[in-house]
This record gives structure tokens, C-alpha cells and sequence, in this order.
């Protein structure tokens, strides 16, 4: 399409203008109200003893997503893409229920099932608490971050075929030598990609996250819970900004890795 | 080959990588979110128990005051507290479900007798002079700064257009006092319910537009925009007033005291630090920070002393008057049968 | 990669030398290993205590007081408000990522200017920002404090500036990379024979992109509906007017009312079933025309 110059300035205008509006100048003012009042004012508000162990609860909570993730993704991949069995299809669309799901219905549903009156509740009375303690906020981050690795694996996995794994079977070599030799670094940047997002969206989650969380602060209270308590509960309009801007320091940090990985995965 | 072997290495960099995310993430967490608050980690040492705090949402501004104060004490030394605020209701039935609290401040009797039923808190929980009620407050009417819409007394929330923002009272233990306020004044103590009930009626269905959860959101729904009128604990009020928010407050002739019990958990793994604490919040040294903070005292001699922060209505009804909880909530507040209950169910379903 | 195959195979080669060793499983047997009936197992195990176990926990209890209950607890005014509200809000939203993304991803393939790939970064910003920071930076621009004078706060307009903040790169991610690949001699060729730019846009363009933008606006679509993180400071929660399905729902569970919270989820689940499945129906059939094609 030959477009004049004024269609094309227009059309950019137009683009770039509802960008402003609706990215750039919102975060723009976020960041200068949360430095407004001078980058100590900042840091203290981030170093509070609650915001620090929030911090630290929403990295634990990524740190026992992602290998759990890693493992169960890799091999769902592997027995979607390499298996032949009945119930393929059925896989296939519950790994991708989690999209479909809103957040506070996984919280409902978590509820409903790990709950003191729900299906699992007899696990309660034995003393282990799922709701309302750290393996339900696990749970429910497991749950939105499932898709992720699975997904990023698969078509690498399809692409990559089965020559070189059979290969190095008819080599002698074992099972695991010619996942780690062979498939492994053949998936590794898609892999990687998939983690990203997996951080990422652990590190956000919100709404599965508050349905199941006790929300004490210093001990249940992951970063998007102290942005919602301090805004809510505490007043504290300052201290959510200074919050959501650590929040969205970690989302830059994880989308500049996404942007390399993305070029790195698309070469290689 | 050398090349394919470089990549278990990569995994387990990545690997690593996670870990010493989490490793490097600062020491020094703890459950205090005031800035310059000492981390937990640094009274460790003196660390003698923690308390497990479930309260209903307002009161979050009084208890930063007592616990330091508790703390000071010799009973209260080196005790930590981790504390959950919310939805009165809510924050009741989260314990009742298993949530592990060692002591518990709701907004109303109901919700602690929640916990009597439910076997988690002793039957002589209100066994004291004060009845278990360490502070309370009066319903008090908020509106927007200057008062445009005029509004002095219950009847002038009635007026055309008047928008009122009440919490929800399935939830919040707020919003039942905001509805036993003019329930009582309109049907003189409980004498004519149907009166009081057709009040609610017209409150209800005509001015109450949104439904906040606990009292303390009601409060953030009116100072962002929403409603023309706020009903709230005076506390509430006078913490927002203070916290410099274009708002101001009247206190209608007749309106209703406001009593908000606590209770120490009979299962608690530190019983005699929650009791302690419990005990320590009617000592006439607490009460006084209960009034700093904007609560009625209960303690005769404090509440003396701040009579001047604290005006006396014209009338105060209180729950006795009605009955007690027991009718009160079984008559008005259950769940499908309750009168007010049924009468939120028709509006709001 | 290529190197690697050869070498190996070299390698192979040299080991049927040694045909006296034990004879080894056929390989197009042992192939799959790692998928077989253990893994399989486990994976299914996983996935059913993770997420079906739930939602049948979910489904089940949404029927708990029978069909009839569900049906009631459904259609009560204030839970069918709450699922319109959700759905036109959502198709609205879905309508202006259709145009906007449409545009925006135009502009980021055709155009050249200073700071293009800056730009081009922020449309994944969305992706990365956890929900209730966006609710926040909305908020701190149209909110109460708003430096504009422009108070979205618990209005509908609030939730589709948040909805369409959540869902820009959607329309924008899937509808970029065909663009790039469409082929401009076409274009060049349908303008040279005099057609004006919006029919060569309408004729031309628009029936190449169309797959990619059908299923960007609905995975928008389907993600709208399920939205809560960025509605819940923005949104006001006021039942019938602008309080959406996730937040009745939650409210629901406040209340200590599972079965409407449970029957109501139930509903939300099917619109999106429904969307994600029309969109998989119409991604194979336009797949299965350009085989043809081919």
C-alpha cells in the first residue's frame, strides 16, 4: 500500500497518541509521584520489614514454581509432542484450561477443593494447611504459570524431530544421557523463554493469589498483596506506588530478558 | 560433543540463577510495613512467641499504637505479632475454617460467637466487667467537606439524589451498626420495627448504590469519588479527617454505641501471651491510646478525661436495647430470614 | 545443527562394524521412552490434581441445591448484570484491540521513525506488569488524584481503559508478524491498477490478516472476561453498573455464598470455553484453506 506522507504521519499519530494515553504517560506519572519525594523516600518504603518479606515470599514462591514447572512442562511437552496414546486430545485442552480461567475462579475452585470444607479438607484437620498458607499460593501460581513451558517446548520439540534422539539410542545411549545430550540443548532457549514468562506471571499473579492468602504482613503477603493492602487497607497511596514501581522494575528487568531471548530463539 | 555438554550447564545456571535470586533477596523481613520499623530478624533474639492477630478492618490504626505500647510492657516483651486485617464477617469465618489466629477483634459479638460455636474460643470469652469490649465508637454520618448536600440527621439521607456508600452487612460488621443506628432511631429502641424497617427500606433500595466489603474499603470507595454520604464508625471518620482528606463528619442526635469485642482463642499455642495482651488492652494506659487513636474508651476514668474529643449524642441507643446480638442478628441479619437480610437480598439480588 | 547430525551419523556408521554386540531394541521402538505410560501417567496425574480436580470441585458444588439452584443462582439480577456488564465491556474492548491493534501494528511494520523499537518493546509492558500495578498506574493518571481532571473512577469507562491496558498486545503481537510477511507486490500491484488505498486495504490486506486478527481480538476477548487484577481498584464494584463477574464472585465468597460464587464461575468458564473453542473451530478451517491453497 502506497500511503502519502500525511495518511502515514496520521495513522502514526493516531497510534502513538493512544499509546501515550494509555501506556507511557500513566507510568510516567506513577514513576515521578513514587520519586517525587526523593529516591530515599523510595528505598524506605520498599525496605519496610513487610515489603522485604513480601519480596522474599514472592521470589520463594517463583523459586518452587519454576522447577516444578521446568519438570512437569518438559514432560508434558515430551508426551504430547513424542507420545502416541488415546487421551492426547484431553491434554492438549487442559493445558490450555488455565487461559480460559479467570483468576478469582482458580481461587474458587482451590477453595472448593482444598479448603476445611471442601473435597481435600480432611488434609486440614491432619494439620496440613493448604488454603490460607504458603502451598495454596504455590498452587494457585502452579495453575496460571502451567501453560507457559509447555507451550514454548512443544514446537520447538516438533520442529527439532526425532532423528538425533534415535540417533544417539541406537549409539547406546541411556534415556536420560539422550534427554540431556540431545533434546535438552536442542529446547533450551524456547525452555528458557517459557521460564520468563513463568516469573513474570508468578511474580504478578493477584487474584488466584488473595482468594487463598491468610495475608498477614511478613508472613503471607506476596508483593501484589502488599500494592493492594497498602492502597486499601492502610491508605497508604504512596507506599503502593513506591510498591508497584519495585513490582514494575522486576516486569522491565523480565521483559528486556524476553526481548533478548525472543532475537536469541528466533537465530539459533 | 563439547558443545552439547555445555548445556546441562546451562540449565543449571539458570537454575542457580533462581536460587540466588531468592538467597540474595534481603534478610530483614518482618510484619511491620512503617517505614524505619526495626526488622523482625533483629529482635529475634529476645523473640518470646507470636501472636497470630485477626481483627476486623478500621481498627488496624489503634492496634499500630497498643502492640509497640504491649511490647514495652514486661508481660508484652519481645512478643511478635502477625496480623490480618479485613472484613469483619470474613476474617470470623476464615478462622472458623482454620485459619490459625491466636487472638481475634471483631467488629461485632456474632462473629466471635462464631468462634463460642465453633469450639475456638471459651464460653466466658466476655466473662469481664467490660464485657470483653475493650473500646467501641458511635455511628457517625461522613460527608464531603462543607457538608454541600446538608446533611444533618438520618432523614436527610433520604432526600432525592442523596447517594449513600454502606458496607455490605453479609460481610462487614460495620455495616450492621451503620444499619442498627437508624433502625433504632426510627423505631424508638426496637419498639416499632416496622418503622425502623421501613427506614431501611427506602435507605436501601433508593440511596445505597455500592456494596464495599469491610468498612475500612467503604471508607477508600467515598474518598475516591463514589457517594455523597459515608456511614461509618466515628473512628473511621476521625482517622480520615485527620489523615487530611477532604471529608468531614456529623454525628446525628440519636444514633448508636458502637461496642467491638475481642477474644483470645482457647487453642493458641502462646495462651498466655494472647491473654496478656488481651488483658493489657483495658488498662487505663491503653485506653489512652485507644482515644489518641479515635476509639471511645470504655475505662470510666480515661473516657472522663477525653469526654471533650468524644460529644455525647442526644440519644445512644445500644445493642441492649434491642435485646441482644442473639435476637438481633436472628431477627434481622440471617442469612434469607433476617428482615434486613431479606430486605439487602431484594435490592441487591 | 546440521553438523551435529552429520557427525553423528558418521558415528553410527562406524558402529555396525561391531554387529556381534548384543542385538539392540529396534530404535523406532525405544524412540519415545520418555513419553511412555509412566510419564504418561504422571503428567495426567499432574494435571488432574492441578487443575481439573479443582474445577470439578467447582462444578460440582455449583449444582450443589440441583440444576434448578444453579439456574437461580445465575440468573439472580444482580449476577446476570455483573455477566452482561463483563461481556459488553469485553466486546467493546475486544472491538477497539481489533481497530487500534490493527493500526498500531501497521504503523510498527509500514512506518519509520526515531524510537520505533522503544515502542515496540512497550506493547509487551502489559504482559509483564502484574495486573494490580496497572489497576494502580491507571489509577494515579485517572483516578481521583488525576492531573488531567479526567475521573474514571468507578465508571464503565474506568474498566475498558483498564481492559483494553491488559489487552493491548494481543491483537497488536498476533497481527504484526503476518503483516511483515505479506507480500507487497500484491499491494503494489492492486494500487497500480487504480484501486484507492482503503479498497486495496479492504481487498487485499485486510483478508490476509484477518485469521491473525480474528484470533487476537478473541484470546483479548477471552482474557477481558476473566480480568480482575486491574479492575478491582478502578472498577468501584457498583453491582449492575460497573462490578464485572469476577468481582460478584469474590463478593459471593465474602458473603459466605459458594454456591452463587461456584455457579456463576461456572458461567464465566463457558463464555470462554465458548470463545477459545469458535476461535480453534475457525483457526483449523482457515488452516485447512491455505493447505488447500498450497
Amino acid at each position: 500500500m502506497k500511503t502519502s506522507t500525511g495518511a502515514r504521519l496520521g495513522l502514526r499519530t493516531i497510534a502513538l497518541g493512544y499509546l501515550v494515553l494509555l501506556i507511557a504517560v500513566p507510568i510516567v506519572l506513577i514513576l515521578v509521584r513514587t520519586f517525587g519525594e526523593g529516591i530515599g523516600a523510595f528505598l524506605e518504603s520498599i525496605r519496610t520489614p513487610a515489603a522485604i518479606s513480601a519480596l522474599n515470599l514472592s521470589l520463594l514462591i517463583v523459586a518452587i514454581v519454576v522447577p516444578l514447572n521446568v519438570l512437569f512442562g518438559v514432560a508434558t511437552a515430551l508426551a504430547l509432542v513424542r507420545g502416541r496414546f488415546r487421551g492426547r486430545g484431553v491434554i492438549q485442552a487442559v493445558v490450555d484450561l488455565p487461559f480460559a480461567v479467570s483468576p478469582i475462579v482458580v481461587g474458587v475452585s482451590l477453595i472448593l477443593l482444598w479448603g476445611a470444607d471442601g473435597w481435600f479438607g480432611g488434609l486440614e484437620r491432619l494439620g496440613f494447611k493448604v488454603i490460607f498458607g504458603l502451598p495454596g499460593m504455590v498452587i494457585a501460581t502452579l495453575f496460571v504459570t502451567l501453560p507457559f513451558v509447555v507451550r514454548e517446548v512443544e514446537p520447538v520439540l516438533h520442529e527439532i524431530g526425532t532423528e538425533q534422539e534415535q540417533a544417539a539410542s541406537t549409539l547406546g545411549a541411556s534415556t536420560w544421557q539422550t534427554f540431556w545430550r540431545i533434546t535438552l540443548p536442542a529446547i533450551r532457549w524456547g525452555l528458557t523463554y517459557g521460564v520468563v514468562l513463568t516469573i513474570a506471571r508468578a511474580l504478578g499473579e493477584f487474584g488466584a493469589v488473595i482468594m487463598v492468602s491468610s495475608g498477614f504482613p511478613g508472613v503471607s503477603q506476596t508483593l501484589t498483596l502488599l500494592v493492594h493492602s497498602r492502597y486499601i487497607d492502610d491508605h497508604n497511596t504512596y507506599g503502593a506506588y513506591a510498591a508497584a514501581t519495585l513490582l514494575m522494575g522486576l516486569a522491565v528487568v523480565t521483559l528486556l530478558g524476553m526481548t533478548a531471548l525472543d532475537r536469541k530463539r528466533r537465530t539459533t | 560433543m563439547t558443545s552439547t555438554r555445555r548445556h546441562p550447564r546451562l540449565a543449571l545456571a539458570a537454575a542457580a540463577t533462581v536460587g540466588a535470586m531468592v538467597m540474595s533477596a534481603c534478610a530483614g523481613g518482618g510484619a511491620s510495613d512503617t517505614v524505619g520499623a526495626a526488622a523482625d530478624a533483629e529482635n529475634a533474639a529476645a523473640k518470646t512467641g507470636t501472636i497470630n492477630l485477626y481483627a476486623y478492618a478500621v481498627p488496624k490504626v489503634g492496634f499500630d499504637k497498643l502492640i509497640p505500647a504491649f511490647n514495652k510492657t514486661a508481660a508484652g516483651k519481645g512478643v511478635q505479632f502477625q496480623q490480618s486485617y479485613g472484613a469483619s464477617g470474613d476474617q470470623s469465618r476464615k478462622v472458623a475454617a482454620g485459619a490459625t489466629a491466636d487472638f481475634v477483634n471483631f467488629s461485632v459479638e456474632p462473629d466471635i460467637t462464631r468462634l463460642v460455636d465453633a469450639g475456638l474460643v471459651a464460653k466466658d470469652w466476655n466473662a469481664n466487667q467490660y464485657k470483653g469490649i475493650p473500646f467501641g465508637s458511635v455511628v457517625t454520618i461522613v460527608v464531603r467537606k462543607g457538608n454541600p448536600k446538608g446533611i444533618k440527621d438520618w432523614d436527610d439521607l433520604l432526600k432525592p439524589g442523596v447517594e449513600v456508600v454502606t458496607p455490605n452487612p453479609f460481610s462487614s460488621g460495620s455495616a450492621k451498626w451503620n444499619l442498627l443506628a437508624p433502625y433504632a432511631a426510627k423505631s424508638d429502641g426496637g419498639k416499632n420495627p416496622q418503622a425502623g424497617l421501613d427506614y431501611i427500606e427506602k435507605l436501601v433500595t433508593g440511596h445505597v448504590k455500592v456494596q464495599p466489603k469491610s468498612g475500612r474499603e467503604a471508607t477508600e470507595t467515598f474518598l475516591q469519588g463514589t457517594g455523597d454520604v459515608l456511614l461509618s464508625y466515628e473512628n473511621e471518620a476521625l482517622f480520615a479527617e485527620r489523615s487530611g482528606d477532604p471529608v468531614e463528619h456529623v454525628t446525628p442526635p440519636t444514633t448508636f454505641k458502637i461496642e467491638n469485642p475481642t477474644a483470645v482463642l482457647s487453642g493458641s499455642k502462646n495462651l498466655a501471651k494472647a491473654k496478656a495482651f488481651n488483658d493489657f488492652l483495658f488498662t487505663p494506659e491503653a485506653q489512652k491510646l485507644w482515644a489518641h487513636a479515635g476509639f471511645r474508651p470504655v475505662d470510666p476514668a480515661v473516657a472522663k478525661e477525653f469526654a471533650a474529643d468524644f460529644p455525647a449524642p442526644q440519644k445512644l441507643w445500644t445493642i441492649d436495647d434491642l435485646g441482644d446480638w442473639k435476637t438481633v442478628d436472628g431477627t434481622l441479619f440471617k442469612k434469607d430470614t433476617g428482615s434486613i437480610a431479606v430486605i439487602y437480598d431484594k435490592a441487591t439480588s | 545443527m546440521t553438523t551435529t547430525t552429520a557427525s553423528v551419523r558418521r558415528d553410527d556408521t562406524s558402529t555396525t562394524e561391531v554387529a556381534s554386540l548384543p542385538p539392540r531394541p529396534d530404535p523406532s521402538r525405544r524412540r519415545p521412552q520418555l513419553g511412555r505410560p509412566l510419564g504418561v501417567g504422571l503428567v495426567g496425574l499432574w494435571l488432574s490434581v492441578l487443575v481439573l480436580l479443582p474445577l470439578a470441585a467447582l462444578t460440582v458444588t455449583s449444582l450443589g441445591d440441583g440444576v434448578g439452584g444453579f439456574w437461580d443462582a445465575v440468573t439472580a439480577p444482580v449476577a446476570l448484570a455483573s455477566l452482561r456488564v463483563t461481556v459488553l465491556v469485553a466486546a467493546l474492548v475486544a472491538v477497539v484491540n481489533a481497530v487500534m491493534g490493527t493500526l498500531i501494528a501497521w504503523v510498527l511494520v509500514r512506518d519509520e521513525f526515531p524510537g520505533k523499537r522503544i515502542v515496540n518493546a512497550l506493547i509487551d509492558l502489559p504482559f509483564a506488569l502484574p495486573t494490580i500495578v496497572a489497576s494502580i498506574v491507571l489509577l494515579s493518571l485517572y483516578g481521583p488524584n488525576s492531573p488531567i481532571h479526567v475521573h474514571l473512577n468507578a465508571t464503565q469507562p474506568g474498566l475498558w481503559v483498564a481492559l483494553a491496558f491488559v489487552t493491548l498486545p494481543f491483537v497488536v503481537r498476533s497481527v504484526q508478524p503476518v503483516l511483515i510477511e505479506a507480500d507487497r507486490e500484491v499491494e503494489e500491484a492492486a494500487a497500480s491498477l487504480g484501486a484507492s488505498n482503503w479498497t486495496t486495504f479492504r481487498r487485499v490486506v485486510l483478508p490476509t490478516l484477518a485469521p491473525a486478527l480474528i484470533s487476537g481480538t478473541g484470546l483479548a476477548f477471552a482474557r477481558a472476561i476473566g480480568e480482575y487484577g486491574s479492575v478491582v481498584l478502578i472498577g468501584g464494584n457498583i453491582p449492575r453498573k460497573t462490578q464485572v463477574a469476577s468481582q460478584y464472585i469474590q463478593q459471593q465468597i465474602e458473603i459466605d455464598r459458594p454456591l452463587n460464587a461456584a455457579a456463576v464461575s461456572v458461567a464465566l468458564l463457558a463464555i470462554a470455553f465458548v470463545t477459545l473453542f469458535v476461535l480453534r473451530v475457525f483457526a483449523g478451517r482457515s488452516q485447512r484453506r491455505e493447505e488447500d491453497a498450497q
